[in-house]
């Protein structure tokens, strides 16, 4: 057996900032084999969710991950009221599936900017991040947050988007499709991009069904899978829209498949919307007396793919049992397929080829003097800070 | 394949294996089977019926050990759960990695977290606690206490 050389990428990955270890057992440049550690950061959530109530693991969920941050209660939403046995409301339909939508342009673009930077391409990472900030701010508008929405409840959602709100809405995701139009072109057209990512951490379709391999990564391997389409939920069914899917499954059709998705969700978005002024304000939950016994299963299409929650209930006021799935589970694991026989330069953007799901929800640094060493902002402040921005941009919707 | 065809061919191939079906509706269905035939079964839906296996749940009651498997066919959108119930104090079943890769993790953190055996896993070693938990301890049992329950 010849000798392997053995490169870490961890326990701190130093590009996506998340702790996880990828161990690649190269032969020269060439990676022979590679291998994980993760659970640096287990939070035992399904056993936290057994001791909290159904309002409070909407909160809980919520928190598994910063940048799909609504696909977990959406999932979770999804299992509950079958378990229940109702439906939310058209109206409160149209507002999830706005929320799931743009959650999806800003996590597609997240990843685009974030591909970029792993290429050294650091051009494509300041546009893609540049063009997601509109997106964070409309969230700020709807939701009061720009991440961790706090949307979804139980038989609907917690707030409602005024129907005086949506002309700024459109106003905003139009310059955001003209934003995605230059940068769809400036990618798919550079040759650089196409030297680094074509031919590149290729995934079969037989890999894809063998790993249960969701989302974007199995769409690009030509395996059509998408909740939305299959196991319709919230708005999905009452508007038009495709499944984008690609056929070679390697770096650059991910990249593609990401990139036409979000021309998919504006359509989406814009419909919901046009949904929304025909349906009365305000008419966003269905009150529920109380959660029987008995066992639901919800999904809902993350960014990364299918977010699987099952819920079982014992007819207390806190889940029994409450199994999670995040996408990347499954996804992650194809790398033994994706990368083994790649160089080590080309296996960093593999890994990043299916999008592992990572947290960016900071949005400020606290500097210190240097002279006195005294923080120059703090809790307080920056409080007060948050709140001022979020009315700032309200006033600003007002004119738009 | 609709959800109604699919029951009966799993019904008239494992007809004396199955101990009951609930079918909620269309797209919702349970199925209890025995554990010893998790293998024959799995393999009619993965290989024969298309089916998509999503993740499996265990769950510790008063019965015991039971385990959803969860498969998903996204033709029809159906999700189908294969339900066993294993023994309270020597809790084993086939493992399904043989089969497909998608069940491997799963059943590594059910053994971490449960102590049910899977045999003939490939390699059972923990997936998240390695190295910062005690052996034999099982934090996903109902027995378990942590620090601040105790």
């Amino acid at each position: 057996m010849s000798r392997k050389t053995l490169i870490p990428i961890g326990p701190y990955h130093p590009l996506q900032e998340e702790p996880e270890l990828f161990k690649l057992y190269c032969d020269g440049e060439i990676v022979k084999d590679i291998q994980w550690v993760t659970g640096y950061n287990h939070r035992s959530i399904e056993k936290l969710s057994e001791s909290k109530t159904y309002e409070q693991v909407f909160f809980l969920v919520e928190r598994i991950c910063g940048i799909c941050s609504t696909s977990h209660p959406f999932a979770f939403a999804n299992a509950v009221e079958e378990i229940v046995g109702i439906e939310p409301t058209d109206r409160a339909k149209y507002i999830r599936s706005i929320i799931g939508e743009l959650e999806r342009i800003h996590s597609h673009l997240l990843w685009v900017g974030l591909a970029g930077h792993f290429l050294g391409y650091n051009t494509v990472f300041m546009w893609a991040w540049k063009y997601r900030e509109p997106v964070l701010d409309l969230f700020e508008m709807i939701t009061g947050n720009r991440n961790s929405y706090a949307m979804f409840k139980v038989g609907g959602v917690r707030r409602d988007i005024e129907n005086h709100k949506i002309a700024a809405i459109r106003k905003i995701l139009s310059d955001v499709k003209t934003k995605t139009d230059l940068l769809t072109g400036a990618v798919m057209d550079d040759p650089v991009i196409h030297a680094r990512t074509k031919g590149v951490g290729i995934l079969s379709k037989q890999d894809v069904i063998d790993y249960g391999a969701v989302g974007p990564t199995a769409r690009a391997s030509g395996v059509a899978i998408d909740v939305r389409k299959d196991d319709p939920y919230a708005a999905y069914p009452l508007v038009n829209w495709k499944v984008i899917t690609a056929e070679t499954g390697d770096v650059f059709a991910k990249a593609q498949v990401r990139l036409l998705e979000m021309y998919e969700s504006i359509s989406i978005i814009e419909q919901c919307l046009a949904g929304l002024e025909k349906e009365k304000e305000g008419e966003i939950t269905v009150k529920i007396n109380e959660i029987p016994e008995g066992m639901g299963n919800g999904r809902a299409e993350a960014p990364r793919g299918e977010v699987f929650h099952f819920v079982l209930s014992d007819g207390s006021n806190s889940p029994a049992r409450h199994k999670i799935r995040a996408p990347s589970y499954v996804n992650i694991a194809t790398f033994k397929k994706s990368c083994i026989g790649q160089t080590i330069a080309d296996a960093t953007i593999t890994l990043a080829g299916v999008d592992p799901c990572y947290c960016c929800t900071e949005r400020m640094a606290v500097v210190y003097d240097a002279k006195s060493g005294k923080k120059m902002m703090n809790a307080r402040e920056l409080i007060d800070r948050s709140i001022s921005r979020t009315l700032d941009l309200k006033e600003r919707m007002q004119k738009l | 394949m609709e959800t109604e065809s699919i029951i009966k061919s799993l019904k008239e191939k494992f007809s004396s294996d199955i101990l009951g079906t609930e079918e909620k509706n269309q797209k919702r269905v349970i199925i209890s089977i025995k554990p010893d035939v998790i293998l024959n079964v799995a393999s009619y839906l993965f290989r024969d019926a298309g089916f998509r296996f999503i993740i499996a749940t265990a769950i510790h009651t008063k019965r015991g050990f039971e385990i959803h498997y969860h498969f998903s066919k996204d033709s029809d959108g159906l999700i189908l759960n294969l339900h066993v119930t294993l023994d309270r104090d020597k809790p084993e079943i086939e493992s399904l990695s043989n089969m497909f890769n998608a069940s491997n993790w799963i059943e590594r953190e059910m053994h971490e977290l449960f102590g049910i055996n899977f045999l003939h896993h490939p390699n059972q070693d923990k997936l998240i606690s390695e190295g910062n938990w005690a052996e034999g301890v099982y934090p996903y049992r109902k027995d378990f206490k942590s620090i601040t329950e105790e």
